[in-house]
């Protein structure tokens, strides 16, 4: 049974026909060309219109922001001073795909000199410049298959705007050859609940129309299964969609321990989501959206209604928001305009709050009127945290404003050394995994070429984890994590074990979530946890929880 | 013969993303050739690339130039177009 290995999101299962996404053409050398400059500009002008007719149609077929991008791409293929620069080209003689390959590249470097959004943009320029290559040499456009039934999608690894463009309803799994637990692959199989498998180094070698099995619990591709085993998929994947449509329960262990089961959430717009999939609060709230798109901080009569939304889709229920967490991947001019050498380990999330205190003293006032106005049970807490001093301050100064239950992210592992220290300034803690991953592993989180690093399974992480989870028992306070480790079923298990009491995650995890608590005991999530720590690798982790979660 | 205008850009985000392409559309559409300059440099307005590399942002003052065809009514219409913000409609 030939079998290929890599990451599993989730735990479904899928079995179907590969379509590979088309790999960009190889780099143009720069040769003489046997047309004249005529010919060339002729076979140019052709490819330049099919492709920009190709993006136009599918801008349109896309709508929303994507048909704004692939409407923009379109222009680049048509743009008047990009075609100067190939005509320049050809009139010396070289050929028209090399001549294209320069040009563009010539552009790009402009757009990348920029930084910023045009740097961005200059990756879309590139996308253009393959699709023009590839027409000319008659080659499928480079980017997502449509074969027009349901597929298995193989890809290096996904852009948001090849995303965009997928249609999820013919896409049975995902196999990307590249990326992490927290790419932006993975985090879209989370959210949109599709089997997928991450970082199948293996997977090159899948070719178009080849079956197979893709198996995101066992974290493995079966590329030649046979009757019994495709017979096997079938039964498991009607087995998973019926735990996926199981009643609703609120989360628990298999001896009835409540380990509460709440959401992430982004906006006010996804409360009504979260709450059709069992969410029983929210662990999560980002505040980000209200000030990303503003010039200055909202008003805090703006920043109140907005709480007051998502505070009233949970009457009763415990509702955690974040204090704003900008600086790093999402800057805020008027929060901190000085450009910043190593911007993740700036002056962002609290400490930019504290050199801003105003800004945050009118978000603890609208959150306080929120909650005058509504029953839900609102916790505030402070983003990036790195010293008991910090926690001590916003804990403070989050009850003059009238708040109750006031607490703070580990996301440092500062903070999380110091946990018994810690959890006597303040209510409660709540794990950022994806961050604590990143600052423990000194591996940027958005960087793919250390993508590997980024894996919440790390004994380093767990150990870590650990303390905290130590301190919250011993001090009777409550620990929770909110990071894409709680919607991975397994290290949720392994989580509870190490103390934490609540997991908050996107609200499509929840179901999967759900039924893997209800397999354990709290016993046996203990021993599960402390067979996760006794790991070396995170390789290792994964295999003996793996190992003792059998045992269940 | 040509015509000139400053204008002072006010897009929140200046000429880039989604006001870009506007912006490249409306000259497209102008009747006249415009170009479209920020300090030193001056680029086609018709080109998407020469628009974007401009780096132009908000409060930014340019300078329109256009010749032949309709030439007043051409800058009407993309002074107005970049007195206007679009980032706030969208």
């Amino acid at each position: 049974m030939p079998e290929l290995s890599g990451i599993g999101i989730g735990r479904g299962i899928a079995a179907g026909p590969v379509a590979r996404m088309s790999p960009p053409p190889p780099a143009p050398v720069d040769a003489s060309s046997d047309l004249t400059a005529e010919e060339e500009t002729q076979r140019v002008k052709k490819a330049l219109d099919e492709v920009a007719a190709d993006l136009d149609q599918r801008g349109h077929a896309a709508g929303g922001t994507a048909k704004d991008v692939l409407e923009a791409q379109a222009m680049m293929a048509q743009d008047p001073s990009l075609h100067d620069a190939v005509e320049t080209r050809l009139q010396a003689g070289k050929t028209g795909e090399f001549a294209v390959h320069e040009a563009f590249a010539e552009f790009r470097t402009t757009l990348e000199q920029l930084g910023g959004y045009l740097g961005e943009r200059a990756a879309d320029l590139s996308d253009v410049a393959q699709r023009v290559i590839a027409s000319l040499r008659g080659l499928p456009a480079p980017g997502v298959p449509d074969p027009g039934h349901p597929f298995i999608l193989v890809a290096d690894d996904l852009a948001p705007a090849d995303t965009a463009l997928l249609n999820l309803e013919q896409v049975q799994a995902l196999i990307t050859i590249e990326g992490g637990p927290t790419s932006h692959t993975a985090i879209l199989a989370r959210e949109k609940s599709i089997t997928a498998i991450v970082g199948v180094a293996d997977a090159a070698e899948l070719s178009d129309g080849q079956q197979v099995i893709v198996d995101a619990g066992a974290g493995t591709v079966i590329t030649e299964p046979t009757e019994a085993e495709l017979s096997e998929a079938e039964s498991r994947r009607a087995a998973h969609a019926a735990e996926k449509a199981a009643p609703i329960t609120p989360g628990a262990l298999a001896d009835g321990t409540a380990v509460p089961l709440l959401a992430n959430l982004g906006s006010a717009k996804s409360t009504d989501k979260a709450v059709d999939l069992g969410a029983e609060g929210v662990g999560l709230f980002r505040t980000e959206f209200l000030f990303l798109s503003a010039d200055e901080a909202p008003s805090v009569e703006e920043q109140r209604e907005s709480y007051q939304k998502v505070l009233e889709a949970f009457p009763g229920q415990k509702v955690v928001v974040r204090a704003l967490d900008a600086g790093a991947d999402k800057p805020l001019s008027f929060l901190n305009d000085q450009p910043e050498e190593n911007p993740a380990l700036g002056l962002r999330g609290l400490r930019a709050l504290m050199a801003n205190e105003q800004i945050l003293k009118d978000q603890l006032t609208a959150l306080a009127q929120a909650q005058e106005n509504t029953e839900a049970d609102l916790w505030v807490m402070a983003p990036m945290v790195s010293t008991v001093e910090e926690a001590e301050a916003f804990t403070v100064m989050a009850k003059e404003h009238g708040l109750q239950t006031a607490g703070v992210m580990v996301e440092v592992p500062s903070i999380a050394l110091m946990a018994d220290e810690l959890m006597s300034r303040t209510d409660f803690a709540s794990i950022g995994t994806n961050d604590l991953t990143q600052y423990t592993m000194a591996a940027d989180r958005l960087l793919g070429s250390v993508a590997a690093l980024q894996d919440p399974w790390h004994p380093a992480v767990l150990r870590l984890i650990s303390q905290v989870g130590a301190a919250g028992i011993a001090s009777s306070k409550p620990v929770g994590v909110c990071g894409e480790a709680a919607a991975d079923p397994l290290l949720a298990v392994v989580l509870v074990g190490l103390g934490v009491n609540t997991l908050s995650m996107s609200p499509a995890a929840l179901a999967e979530v759900r039924a893997e608590l209800k397999l354990h005991t709290l016993e046996q999530a203990k021993s599960i946890a402390a067979a996760a720590l006794k790991a070396a690798t995170a390789v290792q982790a994964r295999e003996f929880a793996t190992g003792a979660a059998k045992k269940s | 013969m040509s015509s000139t205008r400053t204008v002072t850009v006010a897009s929140s985000q200046g000429l880039h993303a989604r006001p870009a392409k506007l912006f490249v559309e409306a000259a497209q559409a102008a009747g006249a050739e415009v170009t479209i300059a920020k300090g030193e440099k001056s680029v086609n307005a018709a080109s998407i690339l020469g628009v974007l590399s401009l780096g132009v942002e908000k409060n930014d003052e340019v300078l329109l130039t256009a010749e032949g065809g309709n030439e007043e009514q051409a800058l009407d219409s993309l002074e107005t177009f970049l007195k206007t913000d679009h980032d706030e409609a969208s």
